[in-house]
């Protein structure tokens, strides 16, 4: 392992850090936007142009607000809650394919922090810790309304998990490989997913609203039932953690629906621009696709969270055990009667 | 006609408890239509007015911003009898009477006159009821359609003498026009 080497993976991680609090940070900006604009109104306008400085006001905001403690005996575990949840939404962006090899100063560069072979599985696993930040934080509020909310959130999240992983499965049939790279490039060879496997894609889809806890399915944090959900108790920046970390999982979750389904950084025409341009202008302009495809799934929470209301908590497991995980099961099965039949 | 039929809303709708069909129930279809009519609404014109850049248009007969009137040489009307204040339903209006000097007659209509006068703009309420206590004609609510101008300081919505009485130049113009008619 040369000192190369150790420089070039800091600096994607550094860059990969700062990208995702970036994202996160302007996607607390942009859902009020969008919610403005959805709604015929303007949105925050008054902190720079456009609002553009708004969340570092509001940063500064919640880094001066009061720092509060419940009367609880679980202080440690109330400090965790919030820690868990926000290092489990920035860890997953390690393994996440930003682009294809750039030659710097005559070395092949790989842009992806680390390229395990069971990037997915590392993911699902990542993904499950990040109901015990919600859990832990919620059961050291000493607060009903914020348990009550936890216990929905894992319950939700569990439930969902399963669905979402049986439509993985199909996907996996047909890669043969865990890695997300080894998707990406399949993909670009063969087409992207979401033209093969509709079906899983809107399984997915579905089931990354309810992992993130975005509306329709916010039962952890409805206002009207239970105050602020998990966060009641909280203030200051480890209430700000905990927004943010929702903002970085919804980042991180969009960025895997991309590479999954929507070939991750592959545009038409990447083969074309590599051999005439030169792989680093490839690179560049397959990392500019990809967040593209980023921005417009951020979007599309956002959009849909100003659509449709909040499902009734029987809905919502309705959904998910008797619709979902039966419709990804089939799914599976078609995959395999389609891939004996045409291979 | 039955009790059930009547609608003074012209509103009314019938509740409707029929069946869901197979195309509601799974949702994507209702959902996708929801997204369409938000989506719209992302390109529609903006009704929000960004207050102190734009303002809203008022009423032609809108009548707002107080002045405190001067006679047609010139002179202060407001003899400070504080009957203004005493019908202010806002409370909104405060003043200090002092005694005419001998070299100030110029200045001011009577022997009396508002040494401090100040209307508090946040607690006007623009009902005119001040203007019509007013025995003497000195106070009016203006068509000049100009609102209050905004600020971050409570003080800056106190607006004293300085602002109120009505410029000289225009108390001149007024003279003039009146004795050509």
């Amino acid at each position: 392992m040369d000192s190369a080497f150790i420089i070039e993976k800091s600096v994607i991680i550094f860059v990969v850090f700062a990208l995702t609090m970036l994202m996160a940070m302007y996607s607390t900006w942009a859902e009020r936007k969008v919610a403005a604009f959805l709604q015929d109104r303007v949105g925050p306008n008054r902190a720079g142009w456009g609002g553009l400085l708004q969340p570092l006001a509001d940063g500064a905001k919640l880094f001066t607000k009061e720092e509060f403690f419940p009367n609880t005996p679980n202080r440690f575990l109330f400090i965790l809650g919030p820690a868990i949840a926000m290092s489990t939404a920035l860890i997953t962006s390690a393994v996440i394919p930003w682009g294809d090899k750039i030659n710097v100063f005559g070395r092949d560069v790989l842009l992806q922090a680390t390229d395990i072979d069971v990037s997915i599985l590392y993911i699902f696993g990542v993904l499950s810790i990040g109901v015990y930040g919600i859990m832990i934080g919620a059961w050291a509020s000493n607060n009903k309304y914020s348990l009550m909310s936890a216990v929905r959130a894992s319950s939700q999240m569990i439930s969902y998990e399963v669905a979402m992983g049986l439509a993985m499965i199909s996907i996996l049939m047909m890669s043969g490989s865990l890695s997300l790279k080894d998707i990406t490039v399949m993909q670009a060879n063969d087409g992207w997913n979401i033209f093969y496997q509709p079906l899983a894609f809107l399984i997915f889809l579905i089931c990354s609203f309810a992992e993130t806890n975005r509306t329709p399915f916010d039962l952890a944090e409805c206002e009207s039932e239970l105050i602020g959900g998990y966060h009641t108790e909280y203030s200051s920046m480890k209430m700000g953690f905990y927004l943010f970390a929702e903002y970085a999982n919804m980042f991180i979750s969009s960025t895997i629906l991309a590479i999954v389904f929507l070939g991750g950084y592959h545009f038409p025409g990447m083969a074309w621009v590599n051999e005439n341009w030169g792989i680093n202008i490839g690179a560049l302009l397959g990392f500019i696709t990809l967040f593209a495809k980023i921005c417009f799934f951020i979007f599309f929470y956002m959009w849909v969270r100003w659509t449709i209301p909040r499902f009734r908590y029987d809905q919502l497991m309705h959904l998910g055990w008797k619709i979902l995980i039966p419709l990804a099961v089939i799914n599976i099965i078609i995959t395999g009667i389609v891939m004996v039949l045409f291979n | 006609m039955s009790i059930q039929q009547i609608s003074l809303s012209v509103r009314k709708m019938e509740v409707s408890n029929k069946e869901m069909t197979f195309l509601e129930r799974i949702y994507v279809w209702t959902i996708l239509k929801g997204l369409w009519t938000t989506i719209q609404h992302l390109f529609r014109r903006k009704v929000t007015i960004k207050y102190p850049e734009e303002v809203r248009e008022m009423s032609p007969i809108a009548r707002l911003q107080h002045m405190l009137m001067r006679d047609d040489q010139g002179r202060e009307r407001c003899t400070a009898c504080g009957l203004c204040a005493l019908s202010c339903p806002a409370e909104a209006i405060t003043m200090k009477a002092a005694e005419r000097k001998a070299d100030e007659k110029h200045l001011y209509r009577e022997e009396k006159y508002a040494e401090i006068y100040e209307i508090n703009m946040l607690r006007c309420i623009f009902c005119g009821l001040c203007e019509e206590a007013c025995p003497k004609e000195a106070i009016y609510l203006t068509t000049s359609k100009k609102i209050v101008k905004s600020g971050y300081e409570r003080e800056e919505f106190i607006y004293g003498k300085d602002k109120l009485v009505m410029p000289l130049d225009m108390a001149i113009k007024n003279t003039q026009t009146n004795t050509v008619n």
